[in-house]
């Protein structure tokens, strides 16, 4: 039962990937295109809202549901790891569409062809492991 | 209800998106959808392979079933809460798709040119989906995060290595769409 508030967030989530067409290959064209301003709002008022947020978590202590603190791990500094791999991750996005979530929430839509990019994403994931101590991090 | 049918605007969704990424928090968890990527590796036996995926992955079970919410969030939203209306582009971007071969977008969130089924039964449609997956899932890796992860909690915590992920993500999103996809369709 401690998984059931997993699952209806993520339901929450799926459905807002879906309802703002955030799943929409068209959708990723056209925000790299720079012909509409629908992603930008979505990612900036998600991100400045966040900000706002974590702030007030720090500041006031906020706790979890149990009672513990909120942490936020700090990533460690390093061009090479986040330029290569944000640039990497950037070419697939592009091309299939579709990011890690909307992904799965497109299989759900019905879409089973994306089961292949997901197939690709894990051997991607298993390929990065296997190579991941001879890449610049 | 109509409102719950009609495409949501950008204001509604985004702070949607930080409330989902809030819930997680106050849960006692955090907003990443491609660890579950890493998650289904180490399930798969991947720690036989390279000790990346020997860990406890039985702790990111909360994580399983939050994408498995999130693919039930698609098959509500596709029964429950659709409207038939074409998705409503911006005319260029769609000018420009029809002229690399991509038909007038419907009210479908894929194009049939990459992912119906006759580009399933060739090789280079194939080959097309599994390396553009294949980039998402290791990039993501390597930079440890995807748009989740970086882009929405790493941003919101003002974290300068997300930053710099997000203009990766950038950088490759606009090299594929302005080099590639001509090269490409």
């Amino acid at each position: 039962m401690k998984y059931l508030k997993f699952l209806f967030t993520g339901i929450l989530f799926g459905v807002i990937l879906s309802k703002a067409e955030i799943i929409s290959w068209y959708r990723i064209i056209e925000m790299f295109r720079f012909e509409s301003f629908h992603m930008y709002g979505i990612i900036g008022s998600a991100v400045i809202l966040g900000a706002i947020g974590v702030q007030v978590i720090k500041r006031k202590q906020v706790k979890t549901k149990e009672g513990g603190p909120i942490t936020f791990s700090p990533k460690s500094m390093s061009f090479p790891r986040y330029l290569i791999g944000g640039i990497l991750f950037g070419l697939g996005w592009a091309l299939v569409g579709a990011c890690p979530g909307p992904m799965f929430t497109l299989i759900g839509y019905g879409y089973l062809s994306i089961g292949v990019v997901i197939f690709g994403s894990l051997i991607g994931t298993f390929t990065y492991g296997l190579f991941r101590n001879r890449l610049p991090h | 209800m109509d409102f719950l049918i009609h495409p949501w605007p950008w204001y509604v969704a985004g702070p949607l998106i930080a409330l989902v990424m809030f819930l997680l928090l106050y849960f006692g968890e955090s907003f990443g959808m491609s660890s579950n990527l890493r998650t289904i590796c180490s399930m798969a036996g991947g720690g036989k392979a390279t000790n990346f995926f020997r860990f406890d992955w039985k702790s990111q079970q909360w994580n399983l079933v939050f994408l498995f919410g999130a693919v039930l969030g698609g098959f509500l939203s596709a029964n429950y809460l659709t409207s038939e209306a074409p998705i409503l582009l911006n005319p260029s971007t769609v000018n420009a798709l029809e002229g690399l071969g991509f038909a007038k977008p419907t009210s479908a969130y894929l194009p049939k040119k990459l992912f119906g089924v006759s580009a399933l039964q060739s090789l280079s449609g194939i080959s097309i989906l599994l390396f553009g997956g294949f980039l998402v899932g290791f990039g993501a890796r390597y930079a440890g995060g995807c748009t989740s992860g970086h882009a929405i909690s790493g941003l919101s915590n003002l974290q300068v290595p997300s930053l710099l992920a997000v203009i990766g993500f950038f950088i490759g999103g606009l090299t594929m769409v302005h080099l590639f996809f001509p090269l490409l369709f």
